[in-house]
């Protein structure tokens, strides 16, 4: 096979992109404190010292709580959305759906500060219910994203089937249109789940004295010291994203070919 | 819901409601409220409720304010440049080289880094380029350099490589999909008529590339100016920026007003430095093409970009040297006078100057000129 220039450089990118995901586990099996070359030896000290720590569970609980429910709400509120999108015209839709496409380009700390003031100002204390409100608004636009997708493939006369053989309109909605999205809908629980999982700017500002996993870790960043466990969570963090990520990308591409839609294209 | 709408309408703002209400709520209110809070004062434990401009005087005529914002919009500027110059001939590579069945494969890839753990990421490009890192450690050993590199940590380059390696995929997919909506017949057709390789680039892929090319930049840039952890990170104190400032502002100083005035100045400056530089390529190029492109568009679009730049920089810096000689009179100085010099808003009335007469421009030119062939 001819050597391309261009395909040495989209491998050199390649390594560019994979270069912090290598060395994490290197590091994190790492037999020594220095998060530096050279090598000492090999360890799973820090993964078992994972265990022992109870500010991290409570941190880990508190992440999860928030994953889940931010991923159920995100992914409901998207489901309207994206039906409404793909189904319905009416008047200043694109700008409608821009504005709440909106926290996709603007700056987390804008969307961050601008609750935290608002919280403040009403007096409300902030915890793990105001981040799953900021992480919710985050991850509304990837879910209405994803859903999109899967009904943009729908074909509207399978609805109309279902009403004129005497469903109600929800009943249509219920039993053709949703089995038909379920595929979408597993993939936009699972990457909204992987996105407020990983946020950090916004549970930082908002997070109080209830810290998620993020927010915990950049906690520890500043002691030299702990860096090696905390190289041992980031592994177990990224294999979790990266199983999960292999998941959602199966749910969705079977989804995909139920409607008959091509399967090319990436998830985002 | 007035009785205007259609029932479709209806239909379709009732189901979209959700979100919409929930969207209004947690983002165009909070907006809102920093908006009102700009114009506010902190008074030690309470919030002075009088309308003043006094914080955006502030914000736009403190140094410190104002080279932060500065450095931010240049970091972002390189962020951006690097990011999709990088990624467009990846973004090629997968739409025209590889084969159809493997695309899915590579865009995966390419997502897969994007999805890991954010903070880490970021934390582990300070190990890679530290002074004892491997980069250093590689180089020195190859003899290519005898001391290892300290410009590419703790300053803003090492801002703008760590953010390039966070949003590459932001740019590589909205370049990938323009790429493959490019109908290949016409570069058939180019080819037919006698184009080389080089020129069908130019002239056919190019342009068509574009919309995807302006959605990178604009999903790469701003995002980017209010970055917070990676300057924390990997800046030290010569790539602070002004997120920086603005959780000081916050947390630090308890100054909401303040913290919500820098807010504002960051969007509005994004805002207002996009909008210029977009609508002015589509001057640009519009120039080029009425003159029939080729090396004279070339050079006509060259020339008037020169100018265009060289209004603002003259507004924005107190004299200007050219070849040593001075200037007799600095652009900030007659925008000063022209602001109403220290008794109005002085130099940041110099500022707000300069804000309008790009604000102006643009909008002058996307009334006037229709939409170019690249899209914008």
């Amino acid at each position: 096979m001819r050597i391309r220039p261009l395909g040495v450089f989209a491998v050199l990118y390649l390594v560019f992109l994979y270069a912090p995901i290598i060395l994490l586990p290197i590091f994190a099996f790492n037999d020594g404190t220095v998060i530096a070359f050279p090598l000492r030896g090999f360890t799973f000290e820090w993964f078992a010292e994972l265990a022992t720590i109870p500010a991290l569970h409570e941190a880990t609980l508190n992440s999860l709580i928030i994953a889940v429910s931010v991923a159920v709400l995100a992914t409901c509120l998207g489901l309207f959305a994206a039906r409404a999108a793909t189904r319905y015209e009416f008047p200043l839709k694109g700008g409608i759906m821009g504005f709440i496409m909106l926290p996709l380009v603007l700056p987390e700390v804008i969307v961050a500060i601008s609750l935290l003031v608002v919280l403040m100002q009403l007096g409300i204390e902030t915890s793990v219910f105001t981040i799953i409100l900021g992480h919710t608004l985050l991850c509304m636009p990837f879910a209405i994203a994803i859903l999109q997708g899967s009904f943009a493939g729908l074909d509207r006369s399978l609805e109309e089937a279902a009403v004129d053989l005497g469903e109600t309109r929800a009943g249509a909605f219920r039993l053709v249109i949703l089995p038909l999205v379920s595929p979408g809908i597993g993939a936009s629980l699972l990457i909204c789940f992987i996105i407020s999982l990983d946020e950090f700017i916004i549970a930082f500002f908002l997070s109080g004295n209830e810290p998620t996993l993020p927010v915990y870790l950049w906690g520890q960043l500043r002691f030299p010291a702990r860096l090696p466990v905390v190289m041992a969570l980031g592994t177990i963090l990224v294999v979790l994203s990266i199983v999960l990520l292999v998941v959602a990308d199966g749910v969705r591409r079977r989804g995909l070919r139920r409607v008959g839609a091509e399967t090319s294209g990436g998830m985002v | 819901m007035g009785r205007g709408l259609t029932r479709e309408a209806r239909q379709g703002l009732m189901t979209l409601s959700p979100a919409l209400v929930f969207a209004l709520l947690l983002l165009a209110v909070p907006l809102l409220t920093i908006v009102l809070f700009s114009f506010w004062t902190q008074n030690f434990l309470d919030i002075d409720r009088t309308f003043t401009l006094a914080n955006y005087q502030e914000a736009l005529t403190d140094p410190l304010y104002r080279a932060l914002m500065m450095r931010s919009l240049r970091i972002s500027a390189s962020v951006t440049a690097v990011t999709v110059v990088l990624a467009f001939p990846i973004a090629y590579f997968i739409s025209f080289h590889v084969r159809p069945e493997r695309k899915a494969l590579w865009l995966f890839l390419i997502t897969i880094p994007f999805w890991t753990s954010y903070l880490i990421r970021i934390f582990l490009w300070r190990v890679i380029l530290a002074y004892d890192g491997p980069i250093n450690g590689t180089l020195v050993e190859l003899g290519m350099i005898e001391e290892p590199l300290s410009w590419i940590l703790y300053n803003a380059n090492a801002v703008v490589i760590t953010l390039a390696h966070a949003f590459a995929p932001f740019a590589i997919l909205p370049i990938f999909v323009s790429l493959e909506k490019i109908d290949r017949s016409l570069l058939e057709a180019a080819k037919d008529l006698g184009e080389g390789a080089v020129m069908t680039f130019c002239r056919v892929t190019l342009p068509l590339a574009m919309p995807g090319v302006l959605a990178a930049v604009l999903i790469v840039s701003i995002p980017t100016v209010g970055d917070y952890v990676t300057p924390r990170l990997v800046g030290g104190s010569g790539g602070t920026m002004i997120a920086n400032m603005i959780y000081v502002q916050i947390f630090d100083l308890s100054n909401r007003p303040m913290g919500a005035t820098l807010a504002v100045v960051a969007m509005l400056t994004v805002t207002i430095t996009l909008a210029w530089a977009i609508l002015h390529v589509r001057f640009w190029v519009h120039l080029s093409d009425r003159v029939g492109g080729g090396i004279v568009g070339l050079a006509l679009a060259g020339v008037a970009a020169a100018v265009d730049i060289g209004i603002l920089y003259w507004l924005f810096v107190p004299r200007v040297e050219l070849f040593g000689w001075e200037l007799p009179f600095g652009g900030q100085m007659v925008a000063w006078e022209f602001a109403g010099g220290a008794q109005l808003f002085g130099a940041a009335g110099s500022l707000g100057l300069m804000a309008a007469i790009m604000t102006g421009g643009a909008i002058a030119i996307a009334v006037f000129l229709p939409k170019g062939r690249w899209g914008i």
